[in-house]
């Protein structure tokens, strides 16, 4: 028995040692992998300053043959790859997830966005860059405008002006477009082939029956400003509709125009007046009776778009009245031609999706050249216009579909709603976002959401909610 | 003699040979890694987007953080509600089936069927049962326009908006996805008292109660204990059911977030130092209210 103890005794100490090497182990290898990533970047940022012009023309004479078989791409949706399969010349789709450009097999790596899995994928796949085989590195990945900074602001994007994409390729592309994948040294890290400028989806039916009239401009002056949309709703409380179907609903036309950071340059939290301006005026909406507390997305939130619902108004994007609201369903307002488009209290966008190259492609020029052709070529812009109904990132494009009488759009009754949307693209200002809006956004809706039912105090939802965030970046300073 | 001692140790010998698997398997996977998550419990380690903060000695810094604003009590508190609100009703409901379906004289038809049935439950991912619940509950699902077209409720009630309702469905869902299984544990103990103890107190005129609270109860005793500790570990880590029903927030105001949802709280930026130190009060906790039932349940003897 004293033997078998000792036995166990030493395989303890074993298990101990064990243990605390194989941390030690871990820390040096990813030390070491920073390293090369840096060394790597540090050496890709040499050559281009040094011979920038040259570069970049060499670039575009290397033959495909020179560069990597394999173009691996992550993305969370099918979004960016029916649009490679549909507008880039030369791609073959051979299945579902595959396909071919000249001799280069192109795979798409595609992770549902749910419970951050796209993320996670994708961050354990960056900082294993470095040390992957040639043909397992990324070469492209896409982003959101809500946590594009967090890939922006590091190294493992690629400057645009790298790949040989100039500021004259990307002069016809919407300001904010750009200002979301601007890093911190005013370095641009991606591009995108959409915009999303949003606005006041209104029913028609129930403008009629308040205003007498559904006409986008007169409807508008009833909902031009703040004071004037809260107004509004307790005329809609009056006939027995609601102002909108959540309290969610209005979030992000307030983020969107704040005038401050979700974090401080050193580091702070720190809540935006218009933040908090929002949370008081929807608390007011929801003891008013104006509007559900409810998550987006939520079956409340689908209520109102069907007539049942008796909801006025949703703001949205041009793909959420395509898409996301139940418009080729029976019955629904959309289905109708029920909505109408007006600019709303203020200018915001919503959703978008970024195209960045990765740090250590091994396919330069074919990345380049797909973020030229679909987000630069005004002709193939057009035709994604066209046949996707996107709102495309072009401004001369965008004219030309607005200045079309002949176009209307199916669930907005004929409107042509681009003019009206193009305007409102010029204005969006994102010089406001920081890495950590995602978190931020999303742990102020949920933590306010208890204090519009009434639970809480104001006080103690910003407590919540400073607790939730601490929580999800603990590099924060929270006060 | 000398010899066979021998014998009989060398013999002995195999024992330990045959926990091997055993023991490599429980260093591997259990000792390990609990020896290397109270190792980090002493670092800040985390990652800020794609960068790797630490990891940094920093003491007993992250208890002190955890500690900080008693928030842990909270969670753990919201933690045991919870649980005895689903253990309370199991318990008592299980001793009532088990002691029904082991009973020969009620001559009860179908046993089989109704223990397969009670025991079903189970066998549904827990995940999919709260989405279940999550669904039924919602303010436009079918409890809600059923409770209003009976004229029981006037307006919408929002379930997952007020700590009780809230709490009581997550025990209910507890309490329904658990009680076949204890029944059977519990049925499995009464199923193998000697019948004639039983037989014994009839002739001496004892009452079905007192049989019951005389003799089923104290020989239950390790079974009961075994159900108990087994049915608090399990409810120390409850996580998926309030998870999926909350949608990981614990509304409102955190009152259904448990321990185990907040551990997972810290699993968005890797957070290896605070998840170890919750890790490590979790197994300490888990520790002490295992010993204090134990000790609880076996003095008499």
């Amino acid at each position: 028995m004293k033997k078998f103890k000792k036995v166990l005794a030493l395989s303890l100490a074993c298990a101990m040692a064990l243990s605390f090497t194989a941390c030690g182990d871990k820390e040096e290898s990813t030390t070491e992998a920073q390293k090369d990533t840096e060394a790597t970047t540090a050496a890709g940022g040499d050559d281009t300053t040094a011979e920038d012009t040259e570069a970049t023309t060499e670039g575009g004479n290397v033959a495909a043959g020179d560069e990597g078989k394999v173009l691996n791409v992550y993305v969370w949706n099918e979004e960016f790859k029916e649009r490679v399969e549909e507008f880039y010349a030369g791609y073959e789709k051979t299945d579902a997830t595959h396909g071919k450009i000249g001799d280069v097999t192109v795979n798409w790596v595609i992770t549902p966005n749910e419970n951050n899995a796209y993320q996670d994928n994708l961050d354990a796949a960056l900082l294993a860059q470095a040390d992957a085989a040639v043909d397992d590195k990324i070469d492209i990945f896409l982003v959101e405008a809500d946590y594009a900074l967090k890939y922006v602001d590091t190294d493992y994007t690629m400057p645009v002006k790298d790949l040989g994409i100039t500021d004259a390729d990307l002069s016809e592309q919407y300001q904010y477009t750009k200002d979301v994948m601007t890093d911190s040294n005013g370095v641009l890290k991606g591009v995108s082939w959409q915009g999303c400028p949003a606005g006041l989806v209104y029913n028609r039916e129930i403008a009629k029956d308040v205003w007498g009239t559904d006409d986008p401009a007169e409807v508008q002056e009833h909902v031009k400003d703040w004071d004037s949309f809260y107004a509004a709703g307790e005329e809609m409380k009056a006939k027995g509709y609601l102002l909108t179907s959540t309290v969610n609903d209005t979030y992000r036309v307030y983020s969107n125009n704040v005038s401050s950071k979700w974090v401080t340059d050193d580091m702070k939290l720190n809540i935006d007046p218009n933040i908090e301006k929002w949370a008081k005026d929807a608390k007011a909406m929801v003891d008013n009776g104006y509007t559900n507390v409810a998550d987006l997305w939520s079956d409340t939130w689908k209520a109102g778009f069907f007539p049942e619902g008796k909801c006025f108004s949703y703001f949205g994007p041009m793909w959420m009245i395509d898409f996301s609201m139940s418009a080729d369903e029976e019955g629904s307002v959309g289905y109708n031609g029920g909505w109408g488009l007006a600019t709303g209290p203020q200018g915001f966008f919503w959703g978008g999706t970024w195209v960045c190259a990765a740090t250590g492609t091994d396919n330069p020029t074919l990345v380049a050249d797909i973020m030229k052709q679909l987000t630069t070529n005004a002709d193939v812009m057009t035709d994604i216009s066209k046949k996707k109904s996107d709102f495309v990132n072009n401004k001369t494009a965008m004219a030309t579909i607005a200045a079309d009488t002949s176009f209307g759009s199916k669930p907005l009754g004929g409107q042509n709603p681009y003019g009206m949307l193009a305007e409102g693209a010029d204005k969006i200002d994102l010089s406001t976002i920081s890495a950590y809006d995602q978190g931020c956004n999303e742990e102020f809706q949920k933590a306010m959401t208890d204090y519009f039912n009434g639970n809480i105090g104001y006080d103690e939802a910003i407590d919540t909610f400073k607790t939730a965030v601490s929580e999800k970046y603990p590099a924060l300073i929270i006060e | 003699m000398k010899n066979k001692n021998a014998h009989v140790t060398g013999y002995n010998r195999w024992g330990y040979i045959f926990l091997i698997p055993f023991m490599v398997t429980f260093i591997v996977f259990q000792l390990i890694p609990l020896c290397s998550t109270i190792y980090n419990s002493f670092f800040e380690h985390f990652m800020n987007g794609l960068t790797e903060i630490g990891p940094n000695y920093v003491g007993i810094a992250n208890y002190k953080a955890m500690f900080k604003g008693g928030d842990i009590w909270k969670y753990f508190g919201n933690t045991m509600i919870m649980w005895l609100m689903g253990f309370v009703p199991q318990i008592l409901m299980s001793l009532l089936l088990a002691s029904w379906f082991s009973n020969p004289s009620l001559r009860l038809k179908g046993k089989t069927f109704f223990q397969t049935v009670i025991y079903l439950p189970n066998l549904i991912m827990a995940s999919a049962f709260a989405m279940l619940f999550f669904a039924l509950f919602s303010d436009v699902g079918p409890v809600n326009s059923l409770l209003q077209n009976l004229g029981i409720l006037k307006g919408t009630y929002q379930f997952l908006a007020h700590t009780s309702s809230a709490r009581w469905l997550v025990a209910l869902m507890n309490f329904i996805m658990w009680f076949g299984n204890t029944t059977i544990l519990l049925l499995a103990g009464m199923l193998g008292i000697d019948t004639s103890l039983y037989e014994a107190a009839e002739v001496d005129g004892a009452t079905s109660n007192q049989v019951f609270f005389k003799i089923t109860l104290p020989i239950l005793r390790p079974i009961l204990i075994y159900v108990m500790i087994t049915s608090l570990i399990g409810g120390l880590q409850m996580f998926d059911v309030p998870q999926i029903l909350t949608n990981g927030t614990g509304q409102p105001t955190r009152t259904t977030m448990t321990l185990i949802m907040y551990l997972n709280k810290h699993l968005f930026s890797k957070n290896y130092g605070m998840g170890g130190a919750l890790s490590v009060f979790l197994f300490v906790v888990t520790g002490i209210l295992s010993f204090i039932i134990f000790k609880f349940n076996s003095k008499d003897d």
